[in-house]
C-alpha cells in the first residue's frame, strides 16, 4: 500500500459537489484533497439535464437553491468558464385546471423564499410562447431560472480547485474507508491509502456506501434518468420547460439542439454506467412532439442516461454524520445537485473549516433515515 | 429444437453470403438492408429505368456483382428481406429498426452483422466545402446514377480506391484533373513483394495507374493535402509534395479518403467487446476465427468487422454463418471450412500488405493547421480540441467529446472520431490507444422524433 501525502480534509466523489467543495476549501487555504473512481464530473454531475432551476423544487431546497443562484452567473469569475449558463426563463406547464390550482398555490408558497413566479394563462402563453400545444392549459413561470452546460461545469470548478492548491485524483476508486486516529482513511483500488482529518462524502450515487461504512445506512436508491437530444433547428424555444405533472423536461440550446429528458433507463452499477431503453426513448420522443408540434420534423441524434441516488423524499443528505465526528455527507441529491453544487460546495467548506454554516440544512440532516435504519 | 430465429444486417457481399449459407442449410433469415437493392456499396444496382451494363458500372468486377446480384435474387420467397430498413440500435436480443419514417423491432436468437465500411478521412483546410467528397462518395454517384461529382475532379488520399475511382472516372468520360497519392513511389515500390500475395487484385491496381498515366493523367506521388482553393467553392487543391514545395491542382472538386474504417457502430451497441489493432489503427470488434463476437449469438462478417476488401468479405460472410450453424446444432463441413481457410489465409496476406502499403497519414494529424475543422457536423476545429488538452488535461477521446462537442452531432462522431482521436494522441503525448474510442450511443444513425408516435 502507498501512502499518500495526510490532508487536512479529504473528499470523495470528484461530481459537481465534491468540486465545489474542494475549489471553496482551497481557496480558504485549507489543505484538501479529492478523490475520484472515474473521471471529474462523469456520473450525474456531466450528463444530467443541465437545469438550473428554482422553480417547483421542494420549498425546503429553496433558500440552498436560492444561493445557488447568486453563484451561478458569477462563474466565469469564479472558475474562469461560465459553464454556458443562461438565465433564459423557466416555463412549468399546466394541463388540467387542477394542475393550474396546484401552480398558483406553489406559487403564492414560494413567495416567502424570494422566488417570484407569474402564473400565464393560455391567452398569455399564446402571446409569448405560441409554439406550445392546444393541451396546455396555462403555466407558471421563473424568469431568472434557466441552464447551464453540465459537461463543462464540474471540469472547470476542479481546474479552479487545482490552481488554488487542491489536490485532485481522478480514476483513485475508493475501496475501503477507516478510522484512522482522530482522522480518516480511505484505501483505492490501486493500493494508494489516503489520510484526511475532515472526510466529506460527496459520492453521489454511491454514497450510501460511504454511509454505510460508518453505520450509518441510508434508503438511497439508485435512477437513471433518460436524455436525448435532437439535431439542431432555430432556436425558438428559449425558456427551459417542466410539467407540473412531472414527466417531460425539456429545453433548447441557443447553437440549436433541443435536449429533453423523461423516464428511466437501466443502472449498471459495476460497470459504473447506464443503458438507454429504446421504448423510452421512442416515447419521450413522440411526447416531445405532441408537446412542441414544431418539433415534429426533427430527428433523435443521440440518447443517453447517467447514474444519480435517489432519497425516498427526494430531498439530499447535508451535514455532519450522526454516528462519526469529522465526516460530512453531501449525497444522494435526488436529480437536484447540478442546480444545488455550487451553493452545496460553500456550505460543505464552512462545515469543514468552522463546524457551522449560514444556511439552513436541518431538513437535509442524515438523522431523518436513523428511524428507518435501525428499522 | 425449433429453429433459431436469425437476422442477417447489410446485404453486400458478406451479409449476402451469409443468407444464402443459412437458407441452404434450412433457415429462413430476416435481412435487413439500408438500401433498396441488395449488392453493397460495392456491388450497388442503379436505380429503376438506369440501363447501363454491368461492366460499364462495374469494370473488372462485373462478373462478381452479377453473380452476387443473381445469388442473392434466387433467395427471395425464402427469406424475410426488409430492404430501404435501418437498424438503429440493437437491445439485448431485439434489434430496432426504422423504416419510412417508423419505428420497428425484430427479435433474433441470433445476428449476423454485415455492416460494411465507411470513407476514413483526414481533414484538411477547406474539406467542408462544397465540391469536396469522399471517394467512396464520388464512386457511389458514379456508380449509382451515372453522375460525376466534378468536370475536372482531383482524387486525392491513398488506398486502392483512389487509382480505382479515378480510373472508373476517366473511363466514363468525366475530367480527371489529377491524382494525388500520399504514399511515395519509392514506398510503395518497397510494399511490392507483400503486395504480390494479392495477385489479380494487384495486377488491377498496377493496371489502373498505368492507364491513367498512359491517358495524360497527373499522378502525384508522396503528397499530402493542405488547403482548398477557392472561397466558396472548390477551385483547386494546394498540396506541399515530397521536396516540401508549394504546389496548386487546379480543378471543381475533390474526392479524398485514406482507405476505408469499419462501420462499427452496431457491433458497439450490441456490447461487443472491442480491441486495439495497431497495424490498422484502429478500435476493431473482437472475433474468434470464425466471426463469432464477445457477445453470444452476436456474429459479425466482412468490411464491418474488418477492412479487407470484397473477396474477402464473400468468405467471412459464409464463415459466420457456418459458425451461427454449428453453434445451433448442425454439422460441420470440415472439407468446406477448410476451403475458406485457405482462401481467407491467401487474401489476408494481401490486406496486411495493403494496409501496411498505405498507411493513414496520422502524423498530418500533429501538423494539422489549428484551423482545420475537425468536426463538420458541429464545426470544431483542430485548435479546440487542443485548447480542450491544454486547459482541462483532457487525454481520453469521450471527454473531449463532452468538453468539445466533436462528434456530438448527426454522424455521432462516425466522420470525424478517427482523426480526432489522432490529434488527440500527439496533443497530449498518448498513445492512440489511450486516448480510447468513442461510447457507442443511441441511435447509431438519425430518428425521426415521430418514429414510435401512435398513428
Amino acid at each position: 500500500m502507498t501512502a499518500v501525502d495526510p490532508t487536512e480534509v479529504l473528499i470523495v466523489g470528484g461530481g459537481g459537489v465534491g468540486c465545489a467543495t474542494a475549489l471553496g476549501l482551497a481557496r480558504r487555504g485549507v489543505p484538501v484533497t479529492m478523490i475520484e473512481k472515474g473521471l471529474i464530473g462523469g456520473q450525474a454531475s456531466g450528463v444530467n439535464f443541465g437545469g438550473v432551476r428554482r422553480h417547483g423544487r421542494a420549498l425546503a431546497e429553496l433558500p440552498l437553491a436560492n444561493r445557488a443562484r447568486r453563484i451561478w452567473p458569477r462563474l466565469k469569475a469564479l472558475i474562469g468558464h461560465d459553464g454556458e449558463f443562461v438565465a433564459s426563463g423557466h416555463l412549468r406547464l399546466a394541463r388540467s385546471a387542477a394542475e393550474m390550482a396546484e401552480a398558483e398555490s406553489y406559487a403564492e408558497a414560494a413567495r416567502a423564499y424570494d422566488l417570484d413566479l407569474a402564473i400565464l394563462d393560455r391567452r398569455a402563453l399564446d402571446a409569448r410562447f405560441p409554439w406550445l400545444a392546444a393541451e396546455v392549459v396555462g403555466a407558471s413561470f421563473c424568469a431568472d431560472d434557466g441552464s447551464a452546460n453540465p459537461r463543462l461545469v464540474a471540469p472547470w470548478f476542479a481546474r479552479a480547485a487545482r490552481a488554488a492548491g487542491a489536490a485532485i485524483h481522478e480514476r483513485a476508486e475508493a475501496t475501503a474507508f477507516a478510522r484512522d486516529g482522530d482522522g480518516f482513511r480511505v484505501t483505492t483500488r490501486d493500493g494508494r491509502a489516503f489520510t484526511g482529518r475532515v472526510l466529506v462524502n460527496a459520492a453521489g450515487a454511491w454514497g450510501g456506501r460511504l454511509a454505510a461504512a460508518f453505520g450509518e445506512p441510508v434508503p438511497i436508491e439508485t435512477i437513471t434518468p433518460q436524455m436525448t437530444v435532437t439535431e439542431p433547428a432555430p432556436y425558438v424555444i428559449v425558456p427551459v420547460l417542466g410539467m407540473i405533472s412531472g414527466g417531460l423536461y425539456l429545453r433548447q440550446i441557443p447553437r440549436g439542439n433541443v435536449i429533453f429528458g423523461r423516464g428511466r433507463g437501466v443502472a449498471d452499477m459495476a460497470a459504473g454506467r447506464a443503458r438507454v431503453l429504446p421504448e423510452v426513448s421512442l416515447d419521450n420522443a413522440a411526447m416531445a412532439a405532441r408537446l412542441i408540434p414544431r418539433l415534429a420534423s426533427l430527428h433523435v441524434i443521440r440518447t443517453w442516461s447517467g447514474l444519480e441516488g435517489e432519497m425516498p423524499d427526494g430531498l439530499p443528505v447535508i451535514g455532519q454524520s450522526r454516528t462519526t465526528p469529522g465526516l460530512l455527507h453531501a449525497f444522494g441529491f435526488s436529480g437536484h445537485g447540478f442546480q444545488l453544487g455550487p451553493a452545496v460546495g460553500e456550505i460543505l467548506a464552512e462545515l469543514a473549516t468552522s463546524g457551522r454554516t449560514t444556511s439552513p440544512i436541518a431538513p437535509f440532516d442524515i438523522a431523518r433515515f436513523a428511524a428507518a435504519g435501525d428499522g | 429444437m425449433s429453429a433459431p430465429r436469425v437476422i442477417v444486417v447489410g446485404a453486400g457481399p458478406a451479409g449476402v453470403r451469409a443468407v444464402e449459407t443459412l437458407v441452404t442449410h434450412g433457415l429462413a433469415p430476416t435481412v435487413i438492408d439500408e438500401a433498396p437493392a441488395a449488392g453493397g456499396q460495392i456491388y450497388r444496382r442503379q436505380p429503376a429505368g438506369f440501363r447501363r451494363s454491368l461492366a460499364d458500372i462495374h469494370g473488372f468486377e462485373a462478373g462478381r456483382a452479377g453473380r452476387l446480384h443473381a445469388a442473392f435474387d434466387a433467395l427471395a420467397g425464402k427469406i424475410d428481406y426488409r430492404p430501404k430498413t435501418q437498424v438503429w440500435t440493437v437491445a439485448g436480443t431485439r434489434i430496432l429498426t426504422l423504416r419510412d419514417g417508423r419505428a420497428g423491432d425484430h427479435r433474433f436468437d441470433a445476428l449476423i452483422l454485415a455492416t460494411g465500411a465507411r470513407d476514413r478521412v483526414m481533414p484538411f483546410r477547406g474539406w467542408t466545402l462544397p465540391g469536396v467528397y469522399t471517394l467512396g462518395g464520388a464512386q457511389v454517384a458514379l456508380k449509382h446514377q451515372g453522375c460525376a461529382i466534378g468536370a475536372r475532379t482531383i482524387f486525392v488520399g491513398g488506398g486502392p480506391l483512389l487509382y480505382l475511382v479515378a480510373y472508373q472516372y476517366a473511363k466514363a468520360g468525366a475530367g480527371v484533373a489529377a491524382v494525388i497519392d500520399g504514399v511515395g513511389a519509392t514506398a510503395k515500390l518497397r510494399a511490392l513483394p507483400r503486395l504480390a500475395a494479392g495477385r489479380s487484385t494487384l495486377a488491377k491496381g498496377l493496371y489502373y495507374v498505368a492507364w491513367l498515366r498512359a491517358h495524360g493523367v497527373r499522378v502525384i506521388e508522396g503528397a499530402l493535402p493542405e488547403a482548398v482553393a477557392g472561397a466558396d467553392a472548390v477551385e483547386g487543391l494546394r498540396l506541399r509534395d515530397r521536396r516540401g514545395r508549394a504546389v496548386t491542382v487546379a480543378g471543381d472538386a475533390i474526392a479524398t479518403g485514406f482507405g476505408l474504417e469499419p462501420e462499427t457502430r452496431l457491433a458497439d451497441l450490441a456490447g461487443c467487446d472491442f480491441r486495439f489493432d495497431a497495424g490498422d489503427r484502429l478500435w476493431l470488434p473482437e472475433t474468434d476465427g470464425e466471426g463469432r463476437s464477445s457477445v453470444a449469438g452476436i456474429y459479425l462478417a466482412g468490411d464491418g468487422a474488418r477492412i479487407a476488401g470484397a473477396l474477402a468479405a464473400e468468405i467471412t460472410g459464409e464463415r459466420a454463418a457456418r459458425a451461427l450453424l454449428a453453434d445451433f446444432g448442425q454439422a460441420r463441413d470440415p472439407a468446406r471450412d477448410a476451403v475458406l481457410r485457405r482462401r481467407l489465409g491467401r487474401l489476408d496476406r494481401f490486406r496486411a500488405a495493403l494496409a501496411h502499403a498505405f498507411p493513414y497519414p496520422h502524423q498530418a494529424a500533429a501538423a494539422m493547421a489549428d484551423a482545420v475543422m475537425l468536426c463538420r457536423c458541429e464545426a470544431i476545429a483542430a485548435g479546440a480540441l487542443r485548447a480542450a488538452v491544454r486547459d482541462l488535461g483532457c487525454d481520453d477521446l469521450n471527454r473531449a467529446k463532452a468538453f468539445t462537442r466533436i462528434g456530438m452531432g448527426r454522424c455521432q462522431g462516425r466522420f470525424c472520431a478517427t482523426a480526432a482521436a489522432e490529434v488527440l494522441a500527439a496533443t497530449s503525448g498518448r498513445d492512440l490507444a489511450a486516448v480510447g474510442r468513442p461510447r457507442g450511443q443511441a441511435p447509431a444513425k438519425p430518428v425521426p422524433l415521430t418514429a414510435g408516435a401512435d398513428q
